[in-house]
């Protein structure tokens, strides 16, 4: 049936599916975090799972980030698969220490033999006016530590496979969410599937302009891609999905076709993954660009209340479309 | 009563940390260890009395100062020598050293450089372990410095909440490396910490195995009875400073010289005399058998290869 294959369903529900056939699978597969259980998350991702497997695999804790995030880290050293969720990215600096000096080096500092296959799972980004300490985007703290693999699914589709690799995983995963993306709807199939991690995305493909974005980013550039398109610009949009690992050929693939790449980030410029990818790309295919890789970052700020001010922080899709005109004339 | 092979196995213990420690501490005297050394002289009853309690299949969670929580479990001198010394054959390779050794097949999950980070992750083995019913306990030692991290709080009440089979033994050795315990808080009895979070709590004469043992195997009984966590506070003393290049100065003499005196391995020594019944000949025997074994496990390690770059590279590709 046609109307089956294209079952459309919200990312957080993507995210739920995930949730239940991986605990069906694996019964040391559980889930710990601030009102998971009883409310169901914050943002419902994880509704309907204390009814089905109880309070023993879905665990409501304390305001206890440190020590339930380490509590997670333990529970996999020892064999479990625990999936932890902080409510904000922000918050998740409270549990760094246990993130960076345990789970990341634990494996390394035993020589190999300790695996430490959890996940902590957690959303960022700025999202109707929830100011400075629940709207950052943070995943350069993350994809500067040796050890952490890092994901940022932008689709239902991602979302769920990802997130069932990222249980699978034996390393620790940090797993980003969007708080915008949640109520985004996208086809998922009913029939099972994983998504490697490590395996960037076509999101769009075209043949003037490469832009690499990930999480929220993605379904912005696709947006400006299509008004690009009304004005007869070919942008291709590169979703690593994972930026570690990072897909790094199909990034150098698409930027050797297309000769201009513009990096989208959320997060501000400063220190960030953009400027990293950048020098990828100028390292390795220096000779096929037509001109500088460009970055178009948030601002180097903390989120403002302010709901005008907030939306000029972080790249829209009007600045997109501007910033690739730019690259593509100038360039040219 | 207590079998005399018991109490041998105790003493056994306690000297090989004593032998290990003190030969190690020359050795990098001599240069051949390197980086931080957290020398466990003088507390060697704690980890020793702690771990004569335990079975096979439980683990524990060690601390900086780890290397007599390691022997306690079983571990190898001669592959703790090699970690030392950085070779291949050590515990993890010689890319953990001293501070982090951990041996998963004694069920040690390991030392850690982070005073209190170790806390949260035997809140985890014990959740994943009573969460299988696997009937195996966790114990944490930590010292009296890591009782005020934020960790220690947090940690001692998630295994309250979830009555998890976790024991943690604060090691109180008085110090938080240099800073008095009067001058850290202001109720220096860190057993009512643990009253405090509804938790069970004991306090031990830290220097003495026997006390140590029969409180450990109660706490112990009481974790695999599914009651929930137990706070130890063993109190103890260190020989010396916080690591090997810190003489202590701030230790008043007195104090120390109490200690020396209180000292776990005469303590131990006087269980093999007096309940034993044993001759300081037969002491004796087992001292140099110890001795010996030490010297052999140095030998090896010297004789150990180091990780090459190449085979460094090749592990931590995709990192």
């Amino acid at each position: 049936m046609i109307k089956e294959n294209k079952r459309e369903i919200m990312y957080r529900e993507a995210l739920n599916e995930a949730f239940k056939e991986e605990m069906r699978r694996d019964a040391t597969v559980f889930l710990m975090g601030e009102g998971i259980a009883q409310r169901g998350g914050s943002y419902k991702v994880s509704v309907g799972l204390l009814d089905e497997f109880g309070p023993r695999r879905v665990i409501d804790t304390p305001i206890s980030e440190a020590s339930f995030v380490g509590a997670g880290i333990g529970a996999a050293i020892t064999g479990m698969h625990p999936v932890v969720e902080i409510l904000f990215i922000d918050f998740a600096m409270l549990a760094m220490d246990q993130v960076i000096n345990q789970a990341a080096k634990y494996k390394f500092m035993t020589g190999g033999k300790g695996q430490v296959p959890f996940v902590l799972r957690t959303q960022g980004g700025v999202g109707n006016g929830l100011a400075a300490q629940h709207s950052e985007s943070l995943e350069a703290m993350f994809y500067h530590i040796p050890g952490l693999k890092l994901v940022m699914p932008s689709t239902p589709y991602d979302a769920k496979g990802l997130l069932k690799s990222a249980i699978r995983s034996d390393e620790p995963v940090i797993f980003l969410e969007h708080k915008l993306l949640y109520m985004t709807k996208g086809p998922v199939p009913r029939e099972e599937y994983l998504i490697e991690i490590g395996r960037g995305d076509i999101k769009r493909p075209g043949s003037d302009l490469t832009i690499i974005a990930w999480s929220n980013m993605v379904p912005r550039s696709l947006a400006a891609a299509e008004k690009l398109a009304e004005e007869g610009i070919d942008v291709e949009v590169v979703d690593p999905r994972s930026l570690v690992p990072l897909d790094k050929e199909l990034i150098l693939e698409s930027v050797k076709k297309t000769g201009h790449v513009l990096i989208v980030q959320e997060a501000i410029r400063r220190g960030g993954v953009a400027s990293d990818i950048a020098s990828i790309i100028q390292e390795e295919a220096f000779d096929y660009l037509n001109g500088p890789v460009r970055i178009l970052a948030g601002r180097n700020t903390h989120i403002p209340f302010n709901l005008a001010l907030e939306s000029a922080c972080v790249p829209q899709v009007e600045d997109i479309v501007a910033e690739v005109k730019e690259s593509v004339y100038v360039g040219a | 009563m207590y079998e005399k092979v018991f109490l041998i196995d105790l003493y056994k213990t306690i000297y090989t940390i004593r032998i290990f420690e003190s030969r190690c501490t020359q050795l990098y005297r001599q240069g051949l260890i390197r980086g931080y050394f957290h020398p466990y002289l003088g507390e060697e009853a704690v980890a020793t009395g702690v771990c004569a309690a335990l079975e096979q299949k439980d683990y524990i969670v060690s601390t900086h100062r780890g290397h007599g929580h390691c022997i306690a479990r079983g571990a190898d001198i001669k592959r703790m020598v090699a970690e030392l010394f950085g070779k291949l054959n050590g515990y993890c390779l010689g890319l953990g050293g001293s501070m982090h050794i951990a041996d998963l097949a004694t069920g040690n999950l390991g030392a850690n450089g982070i005073v209190g980070g170790n806390l949260p992750l035997a809140v985890g083995a014990g959740l994943g372990t009573a969460m299988r019913d696997q009937d195996k306990v966790t114990v944490v030692f930590s010292g009296d410095g890591a009782s005020n991290n934020g960790v220690f709080a947090e940690s001692m009440n998630l295994a309250a909440i979830w009555d998890l089979p976790v024991v943690i033994v604060i090691e109180n050795n008085q110090y938080a490396v240099s800073t008095p315990i009067e001058d850290s808080t202001r109720q220096t009895e860190l057993h009512q910490r643990g009253q405090a979070y509804g938790v069970t709590s004991y306090h031990v004469d830290g220097n003495d195995v026997l006390k140590v043992y029969e409180l450990a195997q109660q706490s112990v009984s009481q974790c695999r009875q599914g009651k929930g966590p137990v706070l130890i506070e063993a109190t103890t003393y260190r020989h010396g400073g916080h690591h090997v290049n810190d003489p202590g100065s701030y230790m008043p003499k007195e104090k120390l010289d109490y200690f020396m005196e209180h000292d776990p391995v005469k303590i131990g020594r006087k269980y093999l005399t007096q309940k034993a019944k044993m001759s300081d000949q037969e002491i004796v025997a087992i001292e140099n058998t110890i001795e010996e074994e030490m010297e052999q496990a140095i030998t090896y390690a010297e004789e150990c290869a180091e990780m090459s770059l190449d085979e460094f590279c090749c592990m931590t590709e995709g990192f």
